[in-house]
């Protein structure tokens, strides 16, 4: 049975800081309030993970060890080995969408979060990524700059380990980058053709260890898995990295299970004074306090916590004064393509898994100046001889009756069988190249989340509901990106898959929620009327709680969301221990 | 960690399936009544519960399974190389798959219907009992998807199925991954494209 002595206890302590939350927020808050001596509880709705536990362990496993070959199912979304628990769509615990308005929410019920899945491209935001308005008059700059933040990164870079190079790009800033891995053959050919294009490519900038930078991680060994969770700890998870030493301190109360109800504020006073949750297997409700509270639960769940945190005091939502939480939601852009590359048709075979994921990227590169839509894009390549799974050769049907694509040069009928079909799956194999853009849109106060008026989660807690629209800016950005891919795939002499994706489908541009970038929902400012946090993520209204997720970014970038929410994280948490030292909090 | 002792600890559990105990105790259930499923590593509690429900659940009879055998192997026979799909285990691959993606059940029970039906039509048997020679009569009518007769299309949208669910069962054995000559899925150093290969393409690092 769940040992539910450690529940009932954590109800007896007033901690230092208690924090919603174990992703990189929650992770980065815990690390660091730890080490510098706090009491600091944490909940985490999900079970415990430590990708080194057989028991949790897939890395390096066949497909042949799963009954489904490695394809997902409605408890993994991304295939049978990822490292997410939970995704788009948990039992019990529902979301709704307005007016017929899209919005997938993505969300890993486990410690480390959505950490242990994630793609590791960790990108500084530049200084144009915080001063959009000033640049083009769309949106809101934010209240601090990238100098601000730039110490953070550097910290950040070091206590974390990211690999790159530096290449002196304005908006791309440099870092302390350990060596990236050398490109894979059909990144040195995408190089080529982008050489040719005058589109820059430049190595990644992920957080792998390819170098090894202190006794507790390992160095990466090129699996290719990190998607995983890796057993020697060599690619950033915030279960792994941060809170496995932030446990190590003895300061550390860890709560999985925990799926928070409210955050409870003394009448008086108006400051928050804890959290009540619900343990999600024995149902029992318990409450956690704490002199300080920081929400670190995705950008969704604080803003629910938020606005579910009703009282007397606080009639709208704890810390919306503003009325501001929920808006200005926002997701990455995404579109994508691919491609088969019949220069690579029986290719001699090696390992080339190398780290999980691409060894080259394409920054954003051009003047918006000259284009139809703001903002930009990074291109994410993909390809190569990866583990064959569930998938392998699905729709060959579609490309071995294609000119030129048989092994004597000749066109044959698509689709058959028997063994010249068995050749032709050897013959295609590791030829294919992926394109995929991630920009960023822009944020909209109409884009939100809020209540659903109706509905409760399994738990009696009132659930999400969405009302997002991509505008002409991003469907612009879309078909760009869609016209870019292929020009890279034509200057590689390849052929694109599919059909190209056209108007009727927004160029392919990803529904909202599916790039897992969703930031926004609780922005930092200034003017207290038309934000929730200043810009230290305090919220204005009650001064002891905290947001440390991605819900206080005031605008998205071009860039993944993490290395951000690390960054401001860490500075939050100096933030805190700073104020406490001065008697401020 | 050091490298030796997360080596170690790997070599241990990517033995997968292999190394799990079954007197390993299974870990807590959330409520007593249920009845214990033991949790295989790597998988969670409520996935260890799914896959025995999906593994307990008969859905393919015999005969559906023995047709899908003798199809398999006509879309992957064995060669000079490696084995036959039956070989590689993907009869079983495609009796469980059917099950846990539900959408395949009834295009799979119908077109192996269809394809019953058709035999019958022309040979007065069913597709198991008649000749080689008979099989690939019907097989060449379904097999082109750019050619075949229109009033076949059924059973050409049947056979594009099992093609893909053959390949993908192939492809992803022990068998065919060797077949594939998959070189990954172990501790490595990566130090780039091999020298020949690079040459080859005429690429070089220091372009």
């Amino acid at each position: 049975m769940i040992n539910s002595s450690i529940y009932i206890q954590s109800q007896q302590e007033v901690f230092d800081v208690v924090i919603v939350g174990s992703g990189a927020g929650g992770g980065m808050a815990a690390h660091t309030l730890t080490k510098a001596g706090a009491k600091v509880c944490v909940l985490e709705a999900g079970q415990p993970f430590d990708p080194a536990d057989p028991k949790d362990m897939t890395q390096l496993k066949w497909p042949y060890e799963s009954l489904r070959r490695g394809a997902s199912s409605s408890l993994r979304n991304f295939g049978d080995f990822d490292a997410a628990y939970g995704g788009w769509d948990i039992e019990g615990e529902p979301y709704t969408r307005k007016d017929g308005t899209k919005f997938d929410w993505f969300r890993s019920r486990m410690v480390g979060g959505r950490t242990n899945h994630w793609g590791r491209i960790s990108l500084r935001f530049g200084p144009d990524d915080f001063k959009r308005k000033s640049i083009d008059g769309l949106g809101d700059d934010w209240p601090i700059g990238y100098d601000d933040v730039k110490p953070y990164y550097d910290k950040v870079d070091k206590m974390i380990g990211v690999f790159g190079t530096n290449e002196g790009l304005r908006n791309n800033p440099d870092g302390f980058f350990l060596p990236p891995p050398k490109p894979r053959l059909h990144e040195l050919m995408i190089k080529k053709a982008n050489k040719a294009l005058g589109i820059p490519t430049y190595p990644s900038r992920m957080s792998m260890l390819t170098k090894p930078i202190n006794n507790e991680r390992g160095q990466c060994f090129y699996c290719g898995q990190c998607n995983r969770g890796c057993s020697a700890y060599a690619d950033f998870s915030s279960s792994s990295v941060l809170i496995k030493p932030a446990a190590a301190t003895g300061n550390l109360t860890m709560l999985p299970f925990a799926m928070a109800r409210e955050v409870l504020t003394d009448p008086a006073t108006g400051l928050a004074t804890g959290v009540s949750y619900v343990h999600t297997g024995t149902m029992q409700e318990y409450t956690v306090k704490g002199k300080i509270v920081v929400l670190a639960a995705s950008a969704g769940e604080t803003a629910r916590l938020l606005l579910n945190s009703k009282s007397s005091r606080f009639p709208n939502g704890l810390a919306n004064s503003s009325g501001v939480v929920g808006k200005y939601l926002n997701d990455s852009t995404g579109a994508s393509r691919s491609a088969i590359i019949p220069s690579l048709f029986n290719r001699k075979r090696y390992n080339e898994d190398g780290v999980g994921g691409m060894h080259i990227y394409t920054p954003w590169w051009l003047d918006n100046a000259k284009l139809d839509f703001p903002r930009g894009y990074h291109i994410e390549y993909g390809g190569g001889m990866g583990m064959p799974n569930y998938g392998f050769g699905w729709g060959i049907e579609g490309l071995n009756g294609r000119e030129n694509f048989t092994r004597d040069g000749l066109k044959k009928a698509a689709g058959g069988y028997g063994a010249t079909l068995k050749e032709d799956y050897r013959r295609f194999y590791g030829s294919y190249v992926s394109f995929a853009g991630r920009g960023e849109p822009v944020v909209r106060e109409d884009n939100y989340c809020e209540i659903d008026p109706n509905v409760v989660d399994k738990y009696g807690i009132p659930v999400l509901r969405f009302n997002y629209k991509w505008s002409d800016y991003e469907v612009k950005q879309a078909k760009h990106m869609q016209e870019t891919f292929e020009e890279i795939i034509h200057a590689m002499g390849g052929e694109p898959m599919g059909k190209k994706p056209g108007a009727d489908s927004n160029y392919g541009l990803a529904d909202p929620g599916r790039i897992i970038h969703e930031v926004g929902t609780a922005r930092m400012g200034d003017n207290k009327n038309t934000s929730v946090l200043n810009s230290n993520c305090q919220a204005h209204d009650v001064k002891n709680l905290f947001v440390a997720d991605a819900a206080p970014f005031v605008s998205q970038g071009d860039k993944n969301a993490t290395w951000t929410i690390l960054a401001l994280s860490l500075r939050t948490s100096e933030y805190i221990i700073d104020q406490r030292k001065k008697g401020n909090l | 960690m050091k490298r030796r002792d997360y080596l170690k600890n790997m070599g241990l559990s990517s033995l997968g399936l292999a190394v799990f105990n079954p007197d390993e105790k299974a870990i807590e259930n959330l409520e007593s009544a249920k009845v214990p499923v033991k949790r295989p590593n790597g998988r969670t509690q409520e996935e260890a519960e799914m896959e025995a429900r999906l593994q307990a659940e008969v859905f393919l009879n015999k005969h559906e399974l023995d047709t899908i055998t003798i199809l398999s192997d006509i879309i992957i026979p064995a060669d000079g190389k490696s084995g036959s799909a039956s070989q590689s285990g993907v009869t079983a691959f495609i009796e469980f798959i059917v099950k846990d993606k539900p959408e395949f059940k009834t295009p799979m029970r119908g077109g192996l219907r269809w394809l019953d039906s058709e035999s019958n039509k022309r040979f007065g048997k069913k597709f198991i009992e008649i000749t080689a020679a008979q099989r690939i009569n019907i097989v060449d009518d379904i097999a082109y998807p750019g050619t075949a007769p229109k009033h076949l299309s059924q059973g050409v949208s049947f056979f594009t199925l099992m093609r893909n669910l053959t390949a993908t069962g192939f492809f992803s054995s022990k068998m065919g991954i060797a077949d594939l000559e998959y070189k990954g899925n172990t501790p490595n150093q990566w130090n780039g494209v091999p020298d020949d290969v690079l040459k080859q393409y005429g690429l070089s690092y220091d372009a």
